[in-house]
């Protein structure tokens, strides 16, 4: 309980020190927030105007603390860029509200996508491989590939390497040009609103998703490989032979589900990093998600949602760091708290 | 069994060490040949040579402006290599000196240090390098000013948890009971015992630096035109993706070598240690 | 042995598992890129995708100030008086107008029968309510500056409202392109944009888009032909490019030359002037740059034909001052003078006489979000490097452009574009000595009292002479380096017929239509 509350605490404090850091980096930047909303040509009088209806003739003590008053009462503020009507512009909560959907979709496609293919692939391979102490487990595998196993496991080994070599940008660019152009899978550009056609949207996603999902399940599949052989090689397994137990109840009931619990705390920080912001997969591929937003209301000096937006990104990551963990307790509790 | 042995002798390592540093090798030395000297020139432009293919006079094709995209490449790697070099040299000794401090003598300025570099984890370092860059303003120094800063965090804690464990070892304790000077524990005889995981680390941070930079640049916010750098390069061929594909290949294909090369490098390191000290 | 074929079996199933559900996902994929692609040609014929460049900045008509916002509020609002095709004013709201002799008094004749989207019909309440809430007569900030010179708007019947302005200029009646709304409708929470014009608004989302529906009322009879216009913000032009081909959009009008080249087979492309005078434009206020001779061997420097070449495909119309081509009347040709190739033996003469023989250093800040621009800075580089001045791109957010280089004049030479409305005065009075938008801090007493005596005269002839003797100063005196009037690339959809091509900024969806 002490180390819930311990944790809360340094949560808090943490994004306390992030606003705050926020806050003071965009009072260094250059460009003013009316000017780039207003451009070049409008009337002295309007740009006071607006300077007054943001509140930014207040020193900016004040306005960080109206800011986070506000926040802390659940009011996130509006939007200095976007407008809502004519008249309103649009409410942070609602813009947020309508962009992460997209984000949240991309991290699980990509995810399903990094699962569906990492495991099996990760499981396969440390087969092929063959661990030091369980030689009979894949001896069937490595006969039945025979020579071209070999091939296989060092043609892997080096795959992955590539895999995880290729900047997300030029894989964006690569999944556009093979798939987009060259195949005709998916039409470049061509994103779907997830209320309008749902399945559509899906399916645009699938491409974005697959530029995120290969160098993560090259490093997934490695990861899995590996701690399947570390656990294939442990005493338990020797034991559980020697016991004369069926080699899947040993590979699948011990093994998988042993070498799984690190994995999935691996996938649990790659859910981390994708949801706090695939900002240039977003960009490759023309997607509204809170990435692209992030990156339009920075370069429109767009304070309001850029804080929040930054707010909700070290949250995620610092939650989903503390969920591991927790994992980490429950499956070792010789971890004292500290 | 016999087989499965020779995975974790010598045999192995030999063979990711090798072909990392074949790799890495000739990056690094056409990238720094690219510095002085290229075949031609990287900013001449020729109306009558937009957009040839790859040929032998011109072994990457040309762009846009009709400039030798091999000339462009080797100064672009040049370029990324050099920034990747003072990043890591920057961020490295910084993290090494916060990381030893913290570790071996803990307490308030632990804790700081740590929920600062706490802080800066939660940030993804894009954003946190978007944010430097959009105070600082974008080219070559602030590029690495911004990386330099944003991958403190991650020598820093691998350096501190290397000195929280060594530094309960019986051999420290011994040198401590001995009066050994605080700087000499810290320095001779706990730093050259990190090396290995250290080593590792800023082969991992050479790749980040590389793909951090080109990443940069490819948003538009690092090295400026006309210099030459791949992320550049890579967005400015997106538009020509059907028309010229070779022009998004070619400093595409050169990150991915340079990044597998110090990832097999890295690979090598690690085996090699595995293999020395187990 | 058994052990052996036994999982041999299972891991096999496993690899068939995997394999499987890749070819579903595959499927999947396909699938799904073919739906939408059936999507667009499949999808009723009165429904048009068009890409635009930039979000919105605002949905409210009078405070919108960027040009891609207003080419889009085109099809929703309309003025008085709105420009067509030729860059001439024809009659929208009103019908017909008069102006007194003075010049101070104007009267506009509403027209029978046009009705707001709302279904209520224009009153001169409405056309009051709008002009003085641009001209700052209901609150004190005028929100288009032109018309802050609007003293009163008078009520004189039903259809008829008075104009009183405070000083007599041949090209206010241009300002009267400002939008009429329903009386009110600025103040009231909740408003969804209500206007004229030939398309109702139904939704906007940010980074997205905004969608419109035709209007079944408009006064203008068949008009518009489509049902419903997406206006779909696109990413970049890469992006413009491969939705064009996927089909995805019908219509975009920002390409480069070469993104145009490639859909010359599988779309209409068009070329247009555009309504943009690209410069290189230089601090008169800062050394070098102070003295006129280092200008003048800049702009000799520059192979302005060779910078269309390059990244306008020579489509682009190259000029010497700050005055648009198509603006016939007022415009003169003054590329004589530098000539439009370099003349490099020149351009180091006049920097020898200058004292910099041996040039200087040159720092060019570009805005980074015109890749038009900063591709013309690689070429203006290396055009300089010839006379030996080593110039630099300083790369800039907008924001950061407009602050201190619009704004704060803290800059060197900056390569931008000034875009203009369809009054020749607009270009040139912004290089007026005290001008707030002077920011070449170009300083001539001729050009100020001649630009004063173009403002005075009522007579168009005479003004036209003024305005090309105020060209020629502005190019005699190197005030910046002006190199071309970029065209518009657009490509349409080979079966979308009816699209008009405007002198300044407007996408007019209304007379569009899909050929059988």
């Amino acid at each position: 309980m002490k180390y819930f509350g311990k944790k809360l605490i340094t949560l808090i404090m943490t994004l306390f020190l992030v606003s705050v850091a926020a806050f003071l980096a965009f009072q260094m930047i250059p460009g003013d927030v009316v000017t780039s909303i207003l451009g070049t040509e409008a009337t002295p009088e309007r740009e006071e105007q607006l300077r007054e209806e943001l509140g930014l003739n207040d020193p900016p003590a004040v306005r960080y603390f109206h800011w986070i008053a506000g926040v802390l009462q659940g009011d996130l503020g509006v939007s200095y860029r976007y407008s809502k009507n004519m008249n309103e512009m649009m409410p942070v909560a609602e813009l947020i509200g309508d962009k992460l959907p997209v984000t949240l979709w991309l991290a699980l496609v990509a995810l399903v996508l990094i699962i569906v293919v990492s495991i099996p692939l990760g499981v396969l391979w440390a087969g092929l491989s063959g661990g030091t102490h369980a030689v009979q487990t894949s001896e069937g595998v490595r006969r039945w590939f025979g020579r071209a196993g070999h091939i296989l496991d060092a043609a892997l080994g080096v795959m992955t390497q590539a895999a995880m070599a290729v900047p997300s940008f030029f894989l964006g660019i690569l999944v556009t040009y093979f798939f987009g152009i060259v195949l005709g899978l998916f039409a470049p550009g061509g994103y779907v609103g997830y209320e309008e056609n749902f399945l559509g949207f899906l399916g645009y996603l699938v491409f974005p998703a697959l530029s995120i999902a290969i160098p993560k399940i090259a490093m997934t599949a490695r990861f899995l490989r590996n701690s399947m052989l570390t656990e294939l090689s442990s005493d338990y397994v020797r034991t559980a032979y020697s016991k004369g137990s069926g080699k899947h109840r040993v590979m699948y009931g011990h093994v998988l589900r042993n070498a799984m619990m690190p994995v999935v705390t691996f996938l649990g920080m790659i859910v981390a990093e994708i949801v706090a912001g695939s900002i240039v997969v977003e960009q490759v591929f023309g997607l509204p998600g809170i990435g692209r937003l992030l990156i339009s209301s920075i370069s429109t000096r767009d304070f309001p949602v850029v804080e929040i937006l930054i707010l909700y990104i070290t949250f995620v990551v610092i939650f989903v760091y503390f969920l591991v963990d927790i994992l980490y307790r429950v499956i070792d509790p010789r971890i004292s708290g500290t | 069994m016999i087989r499965s042995k020779e995975g974790m002798s010598n045999g192995k390592w030999n063979k990711y060490f090798v072909a990392g540093l074949v790799m890495t090798g000739f990056a690094i030395v056409l990238g720094i040949v690219g510095i002085f000297w290229t075949p031609y020139s990287t900013t001449e432009m020729s109306a009558a040579e937009k957009f040839a293919g790859p040929s032998l006079g011109h072994l990457f094709g040309t762009d846009n402006f009709g400039r030798d995209i091999f000339s462009r490449v080797m100064q672009g790697l040049g370029t990324t290599i050099s920034i990747s070099s003072l990043v890591v040299l920057f961020s490295g000794s910084v993290g090494i000196l916060l990381g030893a401090v913290t570790g071996y003598f803990g307490g308030l300025l632990d804790e700081a240090v740590m929920r600062v570099t706490d802080a800066l984890n939660g940030f993804p370092s894009i954003l946190l390098t978007l944010v430097i860059i959009s105070v600082l303003g974008s080219g070559k120094q602030n590029v690495i000013i911004s990386l330099g800063l944003v991958f403190v965090p991650s020598y820093v804690r691998i350096v501190r948890s290397e000195f929280i464990r060594l530094r309960d070892m019986d051999y420290i304790r011994r040198a401590r009971l001995m009066g050994v000077g605080k700087l000499r524990i810290l320095f001779v005889h706990i730093l050259p015992n990190i090396f290995s995981v250290f080593w590792v680390s800023v082969m991992i941070g050479f790749n980040n630096a590389i793909l951090a930079e080109s990443g940069m640049s490819y948003l538009g916010i690092g090295v400026q035109p006309p210099d030459a750098s791949l992320g550049k390069m890579l967005s400015d061929a997106q538009g020509y993706l059907q028309s010229a594909p070779w022009y998004a290949l070619a400093p595409g294909l050169t990150i991915v070598w340079v990044v597998l090369g110090f990832s097999l490098f890295g690979e090598g390191i690690r085996r090699w240690s595995v293999s020395r000290n187990g | 042995m058994k052990r052996g074929f036994h999982m041999k079996k299972k891991l096999c199933g496993l690899l068939f598992t995997a394999l499987l559900t890749m070819a579903v996902l595959g499927g999947c994929a396909d699938g799904t890129g073919e739906s939408s692609g059936d999507n667009s040609s499949g999808e009723p014929k009165g429904s048009i995708v068009v890409g635009i460049q930039q979000d919105i900045d605002s949905l409210d008509p009078h405070k919108a100030t960027a040009a891609g916002t207003k080419e889009i509020l085109f099809n929703i609002f309309e003025g008085l008086v709105k420009p067509d095709e030729n860059g001439n004013l024809i009659g929208a709201v009103a019908s017909d107008y008069t102006i007194s002799q003075d010049g101070l008094v104007y009267t506009f004749t509403l027209r029978e029968n046009v009705k707001f989207h709302n279904g209520n019909a224009v009153t001169a309440e409405d056309v009051k309510y709008s002009l003085e809430r641009v001209s700052g007569l209901l609150d004190g900030t005028p929100l288009i500056s032109t018309l802050s010179a609007i003293q009163s708007v008078d009520i004189v019947d039903e259809k008829t409202v008075q104009v009183t302005v405070g000083s007599a200029n041949t090209e206010l009646i241009y300002s009267f392109v400002a939008s009429i709304i329903p009386a009110g409708s600025g103040e009231s929470a909740e408003a969804n944009p209500v206007g004229t014009g030939p398309f109702s608004f139904v939704s906007y989302k940010p980074l997205e888009g905004i969608v419109l529906a035709k209007f079944a009322d408009y006064w203008q009879e068949g008009l518009p032909q489509v049902d419903e216009v997406n206006f779909k913000i696109v990413n970049s032009a890469d992006t413009a490019l491969m939705e064009l081909q996927g089909g995805t959009i019908d219509l975009y009008a920002y390409l480069t030359d070469s993104q145009a080249q490639a859909l010359k087979n599988s779309h209409q492309v068009i070329a247009s002037p555009s309504n943009v005078v690209q410069a290189l434009f230089l601090n008169n206020a800062v050394a070098p740059l102070d003295d006129v001779r280092v200008r003048q061997a800049i702009l000799y420097a520059l192979d302005k034909e060779q910078i269309n070449d390059f990244v306008g495909g020579g489509a682009g119309t190259l000029i010497s001052s700050a005055m648009l081509p198509t603006l016939k009347e007022n415009y003169v040709d003054l590329n004589d003078t530098y000539g439009t190739t370099a003349n490099v033996e020149k351009a180091k003469e006049l920097l020898a006489d200058a004292g910099y023989a041996d040039g200087f250093d040159l720092e060019i800040a570009i805005p980074s979000n015109y890749e038009f621009h900063m591709q013309t800075g690689e070429v203006v580089v290396e055009q300089l490097k010839a006379v030996g001045i080593n110039a630099t791109i300083q790369a800039m957010e907008w924001g950061t452009w407009l602050d201190e280089v619009y704004n704060g004049r803290k800059y060197t030479a900056t390569i931008s574009g000034i875009t203009c409305d369809m009054t020749p005065g607009y270009l040139l009075n912004r290089f007026q000595t005290t001008s707030k938008k002077n920011f070449i801090n170009f300083a001539n007493e001729a050009y100020d009292a001649l630009y004063l005596k173009a403002q005075e005269t009522l007579d168009l002839t005479e003004k036209a002479e003024y305005y090309k003797q105020l060209q020629k100063i502005l190019c005699d005196e190197a005030g910046s380096a002006f190199l071309q009037v970029p065209a518009n690339m657009t490509a349409i959809n080979k079966d979308l017929m009816g699209y008009k091509f405007y002198p300044v900024y407007v996408q007019d969806m209304s007379t569009v239509y899909f050929q059988k």
